[in-house]
């Protein structure tokens, strides 16, 4: 019974305060929900911008992948020669290699007739470098002249490109040359593309005039089975001219991640933001609860007199700064499931509610309560009760 | 009969420097168990100031005080706060928690100590509550009682923890004729049931009656006893 009323009596005390001035608490809850949502949603675009940066990698399939040393992100390659891949299949443990060729171009809204920039993937249909069934079973289609994929998953703004086909309108331009749209697959929209167009590497040439066959962008090996792709990676790192990244899968997801998190200022945008709302939500609680605290002054002063040792208050004022950040909270997580959903229909980035997300912004919201009670405190100082007769 | 206040030679000055200003000068006092004194004197010749400093509220350092066997002068914090805990303080204004019904208020006092538990000390606050005729009231809070009701809820709210001693400055103040001497004879029947001691400043010459002794401060001078 001690241990309870230790924080049960202030606690309580600090409920009945809260729940007695129903405007000035009802102000506060907004406070911390404003802080709580600003941190749900700049997490949410955060990890969405992670996820859908790595969305095209995550569809490779393939043991160990090449690039240019000064390659930053997929999305910007540096070219390379395509004999530097083939140098790869001396390996003994190297089974197939397969060039990749991207390129962000102009894609012509069948309906609307506006050019809009999306990612192009130029690949030889006989492998199997992605790991979309969709894909896989369009090889046949691919392999004739000005055919190509396209992501169901990219942004509206191209167009209602599956009702088109349906409709039979499946002929539009890319960098201004004419294409049939022979099928639809799905990757997934990044911060860096729009939307995304597969098509034959021959096909890319003719989109992309200017690119040649031997200058290529990503190269993907496939081993033999039971090959480590650790030990390959190390051979072949020695073997192959000093400018060529070499990833495993895991490697390059992680390349990918980093470039939005650190190269990218996209990442330190996000970050900034998550500190302001706690900035902000900071301000909040604590002139919330130094007004508070000056407003009880008397009644304070009055049960210091009466024997209330300091330490009471203390407690009094964290259990009020709990109860805000769990009051807030509730409002806040209810509000911010809802507008992820609007974000996942209206935008088309992947936004889920993950449990460790919940967690880590609750702990940022209580954290932010108690570092504004913390503040706030030293207003109790103010409770004197010599001045109470 | 046990002595309950001691006071011996207490000095105290407010400020420091130039600017001091002594306010209580050589008081010597002794109060004994149950006993009711009244405290009177002109504006500004310190009965508030004495007050605080019996009460453990303000600190003293020349002389000798003496409450409840505990000496006051340069004391510590946690010996006051004990002492504290055994007085009831009945303020001028009610200073009730506004934010709580009559019966929470009187249960602050109980809370402290903590021996009680929750049925218990919502049976001994409604019995105080009672006792001051306020049993119709439990549930009310500050903001719907009248001036004198809330006044009898803070004599609950300081005789509910049995204290030793209590300690009133101008109980009367905002009150009516009627209703300052009806909540002054309830504080002194209650407190003579439980030999409750009673230190109370007064301005007002119409409750003289119900002290044992009365006692004169002027210029922080005891002038008659
Ligand atoms: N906190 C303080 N700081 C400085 N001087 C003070 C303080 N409180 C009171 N004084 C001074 O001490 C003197 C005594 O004040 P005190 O309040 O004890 O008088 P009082 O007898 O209670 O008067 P009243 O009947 O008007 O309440 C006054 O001259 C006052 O100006
Ligand atoms: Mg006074």
């Amino acid at each position: 019974m001690n241990k309870l009323a230790w924080f049960y009596f202030p606690a309580r005390l600090a409920w009945r305060q809260l729940i007695f001035d129903r405007s000035k608490l009802v102000a506060a809850i907004c406070g911390v929900l404003f802080a709580c949502v600003l941190v749900f949603m700049q997490l949410g675009f955060k990890d969405s911008l992670y996820a859908s940066a790595a969305s095209a990698p995550v569809k490779l399939s393939g043991d160990l992948f090449l690039m240019h040393k000064q390659s930053e992100a997929m999305w910007r390659p540096v070219q390379f020669k395509r004999s530097e891949l083939m140098r790869a299949l001396g390996n003994p443990a190297v089974a197939e290699v397969y060039p990749l060729y991207l390129g962000l171009a102009p894609f012509k809204n069948i309906q609307t007739q506006v050019k809009r920039t999306l990612m192009v993937y130029g690949f030889d249909p006989d492998s199997q470098i992605f790991n979309i069934d969709e894909i896989k079973s369009k090889q046949i289609d691919l392999r004739l002249k000005d055919t190509v994929l396209f992501d169901e998953y990219s942004r509206p703004e191209f167009g209602p490109v599956r009702q088109l086909l349906e409709a039979d309108q499946n002929v539009t331009e890319i960098n201004d040359y004419k294409v049939n749209i022979v099928g639809l697959f799905r990757m997934g929209v990044s911060f860096a593309a729009d939307g995304n167009v597969i098509t034959s590497d021959l096909n890319f040439m003719r989109i992309f005039p200017r690119r040649h066959h031997s200058d290529i962008d990503m190269g993907v090996i496939k081993l033999h089975p039971g090959a480590s792709a650790k030990q390959v990676e190390a051979e072949l790192k020695s073997q192959l001219n000093e400018f060529i990244n070499i990833f495993t899968y895991e490697e390059l997801l992680k390349y990918e991640k980093d470039y939005w998190a650190n190269t990218a200022p996209i990442g330190f945008i996000f970050g900034f933001g998550t500190v302001m709302g706690w900035v902000v939500g900071l301000v909040i609680v604590y002139q919330i609860l130094f007004t508070d605290i000056a407003n009880h002054r008397n009644e304070f002063a009055t049960l210091k007199a009466m024997g209330y040792e300091h330490s009471y208050f203390i407690r009094l004022v964290f259990a009020s700064a709990f109860f805000l950040a769990v009051l807030g909270f509730i409002p806040g997580y209810l509000l911010s499931v809802g507008l992820y959903h609007l974000a996942e229909s209206q935008m088309y980035m992947p936004m889920p509610m993950l449990l460790s997300k919940i967690i880590t912004v609750f702990m940022f919201i209580l954290s932010m309560c108690v570092m504004a009670g913390l503040l706030a405190i030293r207003k109790l100082k103010d409770a004197n009760p010599a001045d109470m007769f | 009969m046990s002595t309950v206040i001691d006071v011996e030679h207490l000095d105290f000055s407010f400020g420091s420097g130039a600017l001091t200003q002594p306010v209580l000068k050589d008081i010597t006092l002794s109060i004994q168990k149950g006993e009711i004194v009244l405290i009177t004197g002109p504006s500004g010749s310190g009965k508030t100031t004495f007050l605080t400093i019996i009460g453990g509220l303000r600190q003293a350092f020349h002389g000798s005080v003496r409450v409840l066997d505990q000496q006051f002068i340069n004391s510590s914090e946690p010996v006051k706060v004990k002492v504290r805990q055994q007085i009831g303080y009945i303020f001028q204004q009610h200073n009730l928690l506004k934010s709580l019904t009559a019966l929470q208020n009187v249960s602050m006092t109980l809370e402290m100590g903590n021996t009680l538990t929750e049925q218990q000390r919502r049976d001994r606050s409604a019995e105080m509550l009672i006792a001051v005729g306020l049993g119709d009231r439990l549930e009310y809070k500050p903001g719907q009682l009248s001036g004198g009701q809330l006044q009898r809820v803070s004599i609950a709210r300081a005789l509910v923890g049995q204290p030793k001693i209590i300690l009133a400055d101008e109980p009367t103040a905002s009150l009516d004729k009627q209703s300052g001497y009806e909540a002054v004879s309830l504080l002194k029947r209650l407190a003579k049931e439980s030999q409750t001691t009673i230190l109370l400043v007064t301005h007002d010459y119409r409750i003289l009656d119900i002290a044992d002794r009365v006692v004169e401060l002027e210029d922080g001078v005891i002038k008659k006893v």
